[in-house]
């Protein structure tokens, strides 16, 4: 078994190589699903919001016009 | 013009496939790893560093492809001004700069036991290091601007001129006396690497590649829930300027037109 993990004596690289492209590539997806979550979030909120005034301002415009 | 990036076209279309793609990704990877690190022999030369191999090659594999990906749909963006093009060239960017710092530096780890040195300024080694700054450059460009298109057509043009850098990466081990070795895979009398490496090196390869739509779908998701949230937030404000700011209006308006007449 440490055989299979001093890879010959080039442990430290190989394992090291592996480990930064799992990291990056795990970051970048989990980064990726936060960000569209917050997105999400967020334009969802902006919708229910301009929706509760929209109603409000198309009463109003006509009396305006 | 939105009406091709409508997020229901765009959502109805990835939403089946997007779960099978994660999947896909999944085993890949997982069989790809196992063969990549039990199952395969030590390479006569290198040993058991050629285990890197099975990184660095998807890795630079998936920074050309996405480079050509971003440059095609910046080409598209600026023909046909197609906005969903222009959004699948801003999610593209990101993962593709990010294989490409991978295949730097796992090149750089396998190049330290194997040639000595961690980094030399050869052919194939500085037009990778050129295609990395070209992502990093396109990223910056397309955020440079309050008005998103002109980033988008900043972006695109930017996007075309590297691609020239694309086969000088491809070639460059031909073209110029190089440390990095000669082509392997992609060559005219077949690949040179051993069936028993070339099956991790496939299944590493597909799977970087169904990683990479998986992360297209969700960017392209997230990019399209920025743009709704901007243009709703633009409305919000037009709204309350068109309650309260109105009357405000209408007498500088008048103040104005008062002024322009004496």
């Amino acid at each position: 078994m440490s055989e299979f993990f001093s890879m010959g004596g080039y442990g430290s690289y190989i394992w090291g190589s592996y480990a930064i492209t799992a990291i990056a590539m795990i970051a970048l997806l989990l980064a990726t699903l936060r960000s569209l979550r917050n997105s999400r979030i967020e334009r969802d909120q902006l919708e229910t919001v301009l929706q509760a005034r929209r109603p409000r301002r198309t009463k109003k415009a006509p009396k305006a016009s | 013009m939105h009406r091709f990036a409508k997020p229901s076209v765009f959502l109805k279309l990835t939403d089946p496939l997007l779960p099978w793609l994660a999947g896909a990704t999944a085993i890949l990877i997982a069989t790809g790893l196992y063969f990549a690190l039990f199952a395969s022999p030590l390479d006569y030369q290198q040993g058991d560093t050629v285990r890197i191999m099975y990184l660095h090659v998807p890795a630079a594999w998936m920074g050309l492809f996405c480079y050509v990906g971003m440059a095609i749909c910046g080409a598209m963006s600026l023909i046909w001004k197609h906005p969903l093009a222009d959004i699948c060239a801003r999610a593209t960017a990101p993962i593709g700069a990010t294989f490409t710092a991978l295949c730097l530096i796992t090149g750089s780890l396998w190049g330290e036991p194997m040639w000595g040195t961690w980094w030399v300024w050869d052919a194939r080694l500085t037009s990778m290091l050129i295609l990395l700054f070209l992502y990093l450059g396109y990223i910056a460009l397309v955020n440079a601007f309050d008005d998103p298109e002109r980033g988008s057509k900043a972006g695109s043009a930017l996007a075309l001129v590297g691609a020239i850098n694309v086969p000088i990466v491809k070639f460059s081990v031909d073209w110029w006396n190089t440390l990095h070795q000669p082509a392997s895979i992609v060559r005219m009398d077949g690949p040179s690497v051993d069936p028993s490496m070339q099956l991790p090196l496939a299944l590493m390869i597909l799977g970087f590649t169904c990683y990479y739509f998986v992360l297209l779908i969700l960017r392209v998701r997230l990019e399209l829930n920025e743009r709704r949230i901007r243009a709703l937030q633009l409305s919000g404000m037009f709204d309350e300027r068109s309650d309260q700011e109105a009357e405000k209006a209408n007498s500088y308006d008048a103040g104005h037109n008062a002024e322009a007449s004496q």
